[in-house]
């Protein structure tokens, strides 16, 4: 276990140290000068080498990323060139909005979609097992951005239950906050649920259809319980990797649903830094973003020794 | 049956939450623009966000824009111009408190107009305070502006956003902070989310009529939609969805002002690249384009046809669409006659706001039709500023110039458009030096009729300032003579 383990902490490490080169190449090259972009397009030349110099954009390309990389390792991830404040507290103000949509999304997703794919593949067949595949079909299907406008039209505009957009802070009570998730974490939810449904399903009758299970059925055990004592736990190893997948995604890919309800996540926050080329916040916040999918893997990986025994022992 | 719980309380917290909001008279407001500001100093930026939220709410300077775009005293209550132009005593208001409590006088004036104009300055709009010489204070209450050659421009420059006084002890968190002398002061930011203003029971002029003002930011243009529709906003100012006001109107909770703005909207033309640097090429391309087409494509028919870079509603415009009235035939000839029987291929390069987005299309296809064939690329701002602006690496591009009175730029010869007249020149150096209003606008009206008559770019529209708000809304400003969201005199019908 402690080999395994040391094993993939090694590859946690080597990734972050080759995303923070890959992601602050390819961003230095993208055009663009933040200082022109502030100033506009009536500004003098003087007054864009002064913005400049005050930036620290005079620095050689190796001398800007030693700084970058080395503040991260402690935790300073420098001065927004837009806003001039420290992206740190920025990425934190925003997380207090993207990481409880993420999971909010997340619980959603999983608690749709356990019951559904369970539900489906011990029905094999049946009725409910057409019904899920269907649903579960047209949530894949339909994009999220689209369903997010339609929940709008219907939850906002015409019967009022719910704000169309915004975010009303953690100050105005647990209640109130979780409330003007609701509707983007549903919409995110919808397509991932689908998907965590028809893997789960698949992946439960793969496993029904194992020799081991013959054999606890004829040890007499019922269908209900082979499923529940022996098929599930094996089916869950393909489902945890997809919620791992879906947690990152969550987090990082919510930009679209962010701007439909205009919430100030950390999807927006790249997104208006990269039109001002504010690269220093892009450049942490997909670092952030990078870090936060390795350690999901990492975790999911560490979760499959759990689930899966003979994985501790494997070189 | 627990979750049912948390729902059923959940339900009933908002109740409350709802009857409690009704209970309360309004003397607040949420208005919601597109754009963030990127940070709160309106002398160190050219983001329009900043004086949007900012400008006459939390900041004033010596003189101010008013309603209808005329230059009204601000901080200075009177002035004296001497006999030859240099010199100018501005007689400042007294009792004039910064938000932080410390006393607005003749050293802050002198502070922010020499911090605007120093070699490490970065104001977006330095050229404005170009021909100062020297600011002197007299005495606490007086100050003295004295300029190294007339200029018939100080009165409007000052009124800028960019030239607002500000606290010397505030510049350290300005951009964060800000602290003026308006009638509100700056409560609170949410970055990404919204501003939060709060009324100054200290200000020195007509106290405003609400108590709390928070600005909120939403991109989208379809989230702009459900956020009015839903009534999350009270009002939205520069409303970007066009297509949507009809239905507003239609709506009796609603009110739509559709104003006025200093944006001329232009087909940019690089003069200075073949075969644009042609003038005959340029008339053509004038002929070819049906501007009504645009406006009514591009931006669903709000927008006014502009036949030089001046903005209609100013009194010393002048109606000159006539001069490149739709004529695609005559464009052909003039395009066989200038050597492109069969046309040319050029670039149309467009930043990203969606009058140049859709406007470039349709610009695009009347182009095809009298043999242009025009590339179209579309940039962001940032590419944009790098390839077309600073760069001249374009042929066409379609930008609105959002600045008020910005037709000097027609004088610099090294500006992105590249016109290089000497007459035209020496009649902005002449209009500068002329402080008497009569003179200034014959000087205005005859560069108008130069610029067109050159068919430096092409002249499209004047970009519409729509703004979407509850119909008990009261006293918004209609026009947007600068990019300004003045809430000083807004209240509530009853």
């Amino acid at each position: 276990m402690l080999r395994y383990f040391l094993k993939r902490l090694l590859s946690l490490a080597l990734s972050l140290v080759v995303a923070s080169i890959v992601i602050f190449l390819a961003l230095e090259v993208v055009p663009g000068d933040p200082a022109a972009y502030m100033l506009g397009i009536n500004a003098q030349e003087d007054t864009l080498a002064a913005l400049r110099e005050q930036l620290g954009l005079n620095g050689s390309l190796i001398e800007r990323y030693a700084g970058w990389a080395g503040g991260m390792l402690h935790g300073d991830f420098g001065i927004s060139y837009t806003y001039r404040t420290p992206v740190a507290e920025m990425i934190g103000e925003r997380l207090w909005i993207s990481l409880p949509l993420a999971l909010f999304a997340l619980c959603l997703s999983t608690v749709i979609a356990f019951p559904a794919g369970i539900w489906a593949a011990s029905k094999r067949g049946s009725v409910v097992d057409v019904v899920v595949m269907g649903v579960t079909q047209l949530g894949v299907a339909i994009p999220n951005f689209w369903f997010a406008m339609l929940m709008v039209l219907v939850f906002a505009i015409n019967l009022r239950w719910f704000s169309a957009g915004g975010f009303v802070g953690w100050d105005a009570g647990f209640l109130l906050a979780m409330k003007s998730l609701t509707l983007p974490a549903v919409a995110l939810a919808l397509p991932q649920a689908s998907i965590l449904a028809r893997v789960m399903r698949s992946s439960l009758l793969d496993t029904l259809s194992e020799d081991f299970i013959r054999t606890a059925r004829a040890k007499g055990l019922s269908k209900r319980q082979a499923l529940w004592r022996h098929a599930l736990r094996n089916a869950l190893i393909p489902v945890l990797t997809i919620i791992g997948l879906q947690f990152s995604f969550l987090l990082a890919g919510a930009i679209i649903i962010e701007n439909v309800f205009f919430l100030p996540g950390l999807g927006r926050l790249v997104f208006q830094s990269i039109s001002a080329r504010d690269l220093i916040v892009v450049e942490s916040v997909v670092m952030l973003l990078v870090f936060a999918v390795i350690v999901v893997n990492f975790a999911v990986d560490m979760a499959y020794a759990i689930v899966d025994p003979r994985l501790r022992g494997r070189r | 049956m627990k979750l049912l719980n948390i729902r059923t309380g959940l339900i009933s917290v908002l109740a409350l939450a709802a009857s409690v909001g009704m209970a309360q008279a309004k003397s607040d407001i949420v208005v919601a623009m597109q754009l963030e500001p990127p940070h709160l100093d309106p002398t160190s930026a050219a983001a329009g966000a900043i004086d949007s939220v900012l400008y006459s709410n939390v900041f004033e300077g010596l003189t101010r824009f008013g309603a209808d775009g005329a230059v009204n005293p601000g901080l200075a209550e009177s002035w004296e111009i001497s006999s030859d132009g240099l010199a100018y005593t501005f007689k400042l208001h007294g009792g004039v408190l910064f938000h932080d409590g410390s006393t607005m006088d003749a050293e802050d004036v002198k502070f922010s107009l020499d911090r605007a104009r120093a070699e490490d300055s970065v104001n977006a709009q330095k050229a404005l305070f170009a021909g100062i010489e020297s600011v002197e204070v007299v005495d606490p209450l007086t100050v003295k502006v004295t300029l190294s050659a007339p200029n018939g421009s100080l009165l409007f420059n000052l009124a800028w956003g960019d030239a607002v006084i500000v606290a010397p002890e505030s510049i350290e968190n300005i951009k964060t902070n800000p602290v003026g002398t308006g009638a509100f002061k700056f409560a609170n930011w949410v970055q990404g989310d919204k501003i939060d203003l709060v009324k100054n029971d200290a200000y020195w002029g007509t106290p405003a009529k609400l108590d709390k003002v928070a600005f909120k930011f939403i991109s989208d243009p379809t989230a702009a939609f459900a956020a009015v529709m839903a009534e999350d906003v009270n009002a939205f100012v520069g409303f970007p969805a066009p297509e949507n006001l009809p239905q507003f109107e239609a709506d009796p909770r609603f009110q739509v002002l559709v104003g006025s703005t200093e944006g001329e909207t232009i087909l940019s033309t690089n003069n200075k690249m073949p075969p644009f640097d042609n003038v005959k090429v340029r008339e053509a391309l004038a002929h070819a384009i049906d501007r009504q087409a645009i406006i009514d494509g591009a931006m669903f028919g709000y927008g006014t046809p502009i036949g030089t870079h001046f903005a209609p509603h100013n009194p010393d415009y002048v109606d000159l669409t006539g001069m490149s009235a739709y004529d695609p035939e005559l464009s052909k000839k003039l395009l066989a006659e200038a050597g492109f029987p069969d046309g040319f291929k050029t670039t149309l390069k467009l930043p990203p706001p969606s009058y140049a987005r859709r406007g470039g299309e349709i610009i695009a296809a009347q182009l095809r039709a009298v043999g242009i064939d025009a590339e179209i690329s579309n940039l962001e701002w940032a590419q944009w500023l790098e390839q077309v602006f600073k760069g001249k690496d374009f042929g066409l591009s379609i930008v609105s110039h959002t600045e008020p009175m910005d037709v000097g730029i027609y004088a610099r010869p090294d500006y992105y458009f590249q016109y290089d007249n000497k007459s035209f020149q020496l009649l902005m150096e002449e209009l500068n030096a002329t402080t008497d209003p009569a003179a200034r606008s014959a000087l205005l009206k005859l560069g108008q009729k130069i610029i067109s008559a050159d068919y430096v770019n092409g002249y499209l529209f004047e970009l519409a300032f729509p703004t979407v708000a509850s119909a008990k809304v009261m006293g918004l400003w209609k026009d947007a003579p600068t990019q300004a969201t003045d809430m000083t005199a807004v209240y509530w019908a009853e």
